[in-house]
């Protein structure tokens, strides 16, 4: 295979075991090893690797550190809530059970500092001692001081300990405004279209031949490739997808040689994913069943877009009102919605462009009165002012499809804004027969 | 004997290596102390004298240590209580009490530590008291009792000194520097900090208990010293180094390099933009590590490709990692900053632009739906590659949201050029923007 690991500070044959388990990764892992230096010997004090996700940051460092037996406290932002709980993981890891009674309830970090100081000499290190913190963006929203120790935590503590910091974003983001320790930065470039075909390869499904997989995970890539590279998530896509890569091959319609004809067969099935799975608006389960669905009705159902809801009929004029306050200027309404407008010169009216397209800048702000002169003129019946419209006005708020404004000082009525996009409104305007693209100034 | 001797000196060339970077890591990892440090003579002369009116003479006195980050304040501190203590009466009676602003955040805190650090936890016990001066009044009277009539001085080091100003009322900066006031009690308050207007932090009372002496680390090196505190940095010692032959070569190795063109003209690069140590140390750590069995010198090139790895753009490194579509986006702004004079901008605006690109074009290969950009909108916003303008304003439609491009003409322009296979017609789209 491709390049392998060398130090002299560790035993050949397992860096050679290291290196077969990070592919398309030697060079990143040479790099931090040779950081890092033999075991005894002292490293950076704080290292911060940076790179997209899923391009091996954790993978490279807890293979390392494991296989290597080296001894290390791995802890992800995001699982602790106070540093506190961090604290006492890291003493856990690196010193044992024993410790962590030791830390009073809610330490501070002059209680870990001093912890640690003093398990020092009872176990003393003659081998590095790491400690991983991954997301460590996380780490600016925690208290302030927690990012600088850590990064000068070597000269805080007289251990011989290194800190790595693991993160999606650049250093530049992190420094505090007073300075600090600045650590070694080591970028982690995103894999290749190439390196992604390899490693996603290397998935291979019992049943079938290797060379039939890459092939897939080639399809693959050809669709994904220009809006995703998260090797992650192009995984899961790949896992759930495949039996159905594979159908006309079970059903010996295809030969597996025949690619072009597996290719026509699966291409617009992956868009399809790419419009559902890809955006999490089906999940994984749902996904599959679909497409069990699929095969026993036969034909392809329209699976985007957003969770229908159900809403009552007055209440769907309402939004629409509501959309056509929000994106119309109130000066045009009386063209909209008045019958016998008398004279306006279409000119004059039409006098618009681009910038001040109200689809691009967003929904503007209105009152409660125009929403209801709009909303009286465009449903059709006559419906009394009740009180039942301010409680769907108030339940469309609850649904956030509305969203209201504070009270103005000056004004003290409330303000509303339309907070749903146009597709959205245009299929509930379906539903009740009215054509609201006619009426959006937008779109004259 | 003599004999052995010699068969010592020549090891293996692995474990001379080995020992090579053992020792060299220390001193540019671990901070090692200098056994002289470089430049600072006058302020060593002057702490130093300082520190022994307080040490020997009994005398109270307080003193700030103010240079930038990583100037060597902690480093001289140490050096110079290292040769305090050389003295074996100040070392049997001289207590030291370390501080740091990052760790003790409160007084409260603080206060523990020093009962601790005095050795006083037992003393104090159960104790309840009114206020911190009596606090500290009392942990300061412990320390008399005992056997010896006189008072034992302390040196209180806070490190991060100016992060103390910031503690509710000053309290323990205003107790610290009275006592330094008072001659009860020989006592020294030595401040560490990176801000030179720390003056301007204190309170007035705090102020006006300060004895007003600050000690400033300014480097004063020229290049020509500068040269020569590299090459002092990456030498072994020739008394000490085991295999006598590799200290040897590697010296002379370490000599022609700092002699390198290539070389100098990094090291004039970065003295120009920085001249502290621990800059130097960084690069230097850099280099070092590329030494191995097969490559037993630091050569020219791995200082050139460490000083290469610094100044590169960490965000441009993030862009060569975009998607295509995400790239498009960040054209699509790129233009919209232009038009619109930097004015912020929502995806509705950026999605818009984007099609208008795709327009011109007649092939679907972007075609993506609006969602699937929104995907690629959030994943630019997580990576803070742009910022939202009022983050308390997560209430609006996230298509209307709006946000800030934080990349800078260059470095999008960088990662243009960077960018693997990047498509002609988007590059062309790209050029109209900096035209
Ligand atoms: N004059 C010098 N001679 C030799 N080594 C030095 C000198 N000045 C600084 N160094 C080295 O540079 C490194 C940084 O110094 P040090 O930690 O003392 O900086 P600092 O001013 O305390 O920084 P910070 O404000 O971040 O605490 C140390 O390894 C130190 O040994
Ligand atoms: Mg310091």
């Amino acid at each position: 295979m491709a390049a392998c690991l060398q130090h002299t500070g560790y035993d050949q044959e397992r860096l050679l075991h290291v290196s077969d388990k990070l592919p398309c990764r030697v060079f990143q892992a040479g790099t931090l090893l040779s950081l890092m230096g033999e075991p005894s010997q002292y490293s950076y004090p704080s290292i911060f690797l940076y790179g997209h996700r899923s391009t091996g940051k954790s993978h490279v460092v807890s293979t390392l550190l494991q296989e290597l037996e080296l001894p290390h406290a791995t802890v992800s932002c995001v699982e602790c809530v106070s540093a506190g709980l961090m604290f006492e993981r890291v003493l856990l890891a690196l010193f044992g059970p024993d410790t962590t009674s030791l830390l009073p309830r809610s330490p501070s970090l002059s209680d870990f500092v001093r912890i640690y100081r003093q398990q020092c000499p009872q176990s003393p290190a003659n081998q590095t001692r790491f400690i991983v913190i991954e997301k460590a963006e996380l780490l600016r929203d925690m208290d302030a001081n927690l990012l600088p120790v850590l990064l000068r935590l070597q000269e805080l503590i007289e251990d011989n300990v290194t800190v790595i910091l693991l993160s999606e974003i650049v250093w530049d983001q992190f420094r505090p405004n007073t300075g600090c320790f600045e650590p070694l930065l080591l970028h982690f470039p995103d894999y290749s279209k190439g390196d992604l075909q390899q490693i996603l390869s290397q998935d291979i499904h019992p049943s079938y031949s290797a060379e039939l997989y890459s092939a897939f995970i080639n399809i693959l890539l050809g669709v994904f490739y220009s809006v995703c590279r998260d090797l992650r998530e192009l995984r899961h896509l790949a896992a759930l997808n495949f039996s159905k890569f594979c159908e006309p091959l079970k059903e010996g319609k295809v030969k597996e040689s025949d690619t072009h004809k597996l290719w026509r067969n699966i291409e617009p099935h992956l868009k399809k994913a790419m419009q559902t799975v890809y955006l999490r608006e089906v999940s994984s389960v749902q996904w599959e069943e679909l497409q069990m669905e699929e095969k026993e009705s036969g034909a392809m159902k329209g699976l985007s877009a957003h969770a229908h809801v159900e809403l009552p009929y007055y209440s769907k004029f309402l939004l629409i009102a509501a959309y056509l306050a929000s994106y119309n200027p109130a000066r045009t309404d009386r063209r909209f919605f008045l019958k016998h407008h008398g004279k306006i010169r279409k000119t004059n009216f039409l006098k618009k462009h681009e910038k001040t397209s109200n689809h691009l800048l967003g929904p503007k702000p209105f009152p409660l009165d125009r929403l209801l002169a709009i909303f009286y003129s465009v449903v059709d019946s006559r419906v009394a002012p009740t009180a039942s419209i301010f409680s769907q006005i108030s339940s469309l708020v609850t649904l956030q499809l509305l969203t209201q404004l504070g009270h103005d000082d000056q004004l003290d009525a409330p303000k509303y804004k339309c907070a749903v996009a146009l597709d959205f409104i245009r299929a509930i305007s379906r539903t009740v027969n009215f054509d609201i693209v006619k009426y959006l100034y937008d779109f004259l | 004997m003599s004999k052995r001797k010699a068969d010592d000196s020549h090891m293996p060339i692995g474990e001379s290596i080995s020992q090579a970077q053992t020792l060299l890591r220390e001193r540019l990892c671990h901070q090692r102390l200098p056994t002289r440090p470089e430049g600072v003579a006058s302020q060593h002369k002057h702490l130093l004298e300082l520190l022994k009116r307080t040490a020997v003479h009994g005398e109270s006195n307080s003193v700030l240590i103010v240079g930038p980050r990583g100037s060597g304040k902690t480093m001289l501190l140490r050096c110079v209580l290292a040769e305090l203590l050389t003295e074996a009466d100040v070392q049997k009676t001289l207590l030291q009490v370390h501080l740091n602003g990052l760790l003790q955040t409160d007084d409260r805190i603080a206060l523990k530590e020093i009962t601790r650090q005095l050795s006083l936890e037992n003393v104090v016990g159960d104790k309840v008291f009114g206020s911190f001066a009596e606090n500290l009044a009392f942990l300061l009277e412990a320390l008399k009792k005992g056997d010896r009539s006189s008072s034992r001085p302390v040196l209180f080091i806070l490190d991060e000194f100016d992060l103390f100003a910031h503690h509710k009322n000053q309290t323990l900066l205003y107790n610290l520097l009275d006592v330094s006031q008072s001659a009860q009690t020989p006592v020294a308050v030595v401040g560490l900090t990176c801000r030179l207007d720390v003056l301007e932090l204190l309170e007035k009372r705090v102020k006006s208990r300060f004895s007003h002496r600050q000690i400033h680390l300014l480097s004063s090196l020229t290049f020509s010293q500068y040269l020569q505190v590299v090459r002092a940095q990456l030498q072994l010692p020739d008394a000490t180094f085991p295999d006598s032959k590799f200290c040897h070569d590697w010296n002379a190795s370490v000599k022609a390099l700092c002699e390198d063109k290539s070389v100098e003209e990094v090291l004039q690069r970065q003295f120009n933009s920085t001249k502290d140590f621990r800059s130097l140390h960084r690069l230097l750590m850099v280099s070092l590590c590329r030494v191995s069995a097969s490559n037993p010198t630091i050569k020219p090139a791995d200082l050139v490709d460490a000083s290469r790895l610094f100044s590169a753009d960490s965000k441009t490194n993030i862009l060569h990692g975009l998607s295509i579509l995400e790239l498009c986006l960040i054209i699509a702004m790129k233009h919209l900053n232009d038009i619109y004079d930097r004015e912020p901008f929502n995806l509705q605006m950026v999605y818009n632009e984007f099609k208008k690109f795709l327009q011109r074009k007649s092939h679907s290969m972007y075609n993506f739906d609006q969602p699937v950009v929104m995907k690629a909108f959030e994943h630019l916003q997580q990576l803070e590659v742009i910022r939202p303008v009022d983050v308390a304003a997560t209430r609006a439609q996230r298509e209307y949201q709006l946000v800030r491009l934080m990349l800078d003409h260059t470095q999008i322009m960088e990662a243009l050029q960077k960018y693997p296979q990047c498509p002609t017609d988007i590059k062309q789209w790209a050029d109209s923007a900096f035209a």
